[in-house]
């Protein structure tokens, strides 16, 4: 690996950057509602982290679903259910003393366990060639899913409407 | 294109966090959010895996898309879940729902 850093990678460092910052406040911030908006942040850097790794189509579902939908999805959620939404609730603080250690126990594990013997057997083996043309973009991955991956699709669109009218169930007002 | 280990390292950061929220926090949307994070942080591993492999086949980008779609429906049944709960008990603070305890 060359040593000169190119505009891609200080792109890469800055939208990391964001993201692990922004994930940060989102479990930490003792009002829900900024968390909740910080997510979005959060969201957005992954997008931004997808560019970066040619997967335009995915950023762009990312930025509607994630970013557009979910987020919206969490803001109506938290307005719905308006106690918590004031910082006089207490929202965490519990069991810092073991979820601290845990959550670093964990990432002490995946950089040990899973990263760092990659890195040793990837180094050479996986070099990235140039990508096709034609990866990432709209008309590749529309092959792709109407082609080999066509019944899964079908499955994932059924399984949304399943979760559309089950949403609409479980959330609706009982009249009697 | 950034190195494959850098997207990793971004990865475990974010699950770990999404670890420390779920353990840390009361507020049950609060505990989705912090699932959601998870969710893309394995996103992040699919798609940087998908751009290093031999040939390029996009598989990891397709899975990438179907976990969304599903992370979509878990999050608004999640969603309409909790709300039916608060509309129960009056909270949503997940130490004390214990309406399916006897």
């Amino acid at each position: 690996m060359s040593l000169s850093i190119t505009g891609y990678q200080i792109a890469f460092i800055t939208i990391a950057a964001m993201t692990v910052g922004s994930a940060v406040m989102v479990v930490t911030l003792p009002n829900i509602l900024r968390s909740a908006l910080f997510l979005a942040f959060t969201f957005l850097g992954v997008a931004g982290l997808y560019v970066l790794a040619n997967a335009e189509l995915l950023a762009a579902m990312q930025v509607l679903i994630y970013v557009g939908a979910i987020t919206v999805l969490i803001m109506f959620a938290l307005v719905l259910t308006q106690q918590l939404m004031g910082a006089k609730i207490r929202q965490s603080s519990r069991g810092w003393l073991l979820a601290a250690p845990a959550a670093a126990l964990m990432f002490a594990f995946l950089l040990k366990g899973f990263i760092e013997p990659f890195n040793k057997a990837a180094s050479g083996a996986v070099a990235a060639g140039p990508a096709p043309a034609d990866a990432g973009t709209l008309v590749s991955i529309a092959k792709l899913l109407l082609q080999p991956y066509v019944l899964p699709f079908e499955l994932a669109s059924l399984i949304l409407l399943a979760a559309l009218v089950g949403a609409i169930v479980i959330a609706k007002e009982d009249k009697e | 294109m950034p190195p494959v280990t850098w997207y990793l390292y971004v990865s475990a950061a974010l699950f770990a966090l999404g670890l420390f929220g779920i353990m840390t926090r009361r507020n049950a949307i609060a505990m989705l959010m912090s699932i959601e994070l998870m969710l893309n942080a394995a996103n992040i591993n699919l798609v940087a895996f998908s751009g290093y492999l031999r040939g390029h086949t996009l598989v990891g980008q397709i899975f990438a898309l179907f976990v969304i779609a599903i992370a979509a429906a878990e999050s608004a049944v999640g969603l309409a879940i909790i709300i039916n709960v608060y509309r129960t008990v009056k909270h949503i603070d997940a130490d004390d729902i214990n309406l399916m305890k006897w």
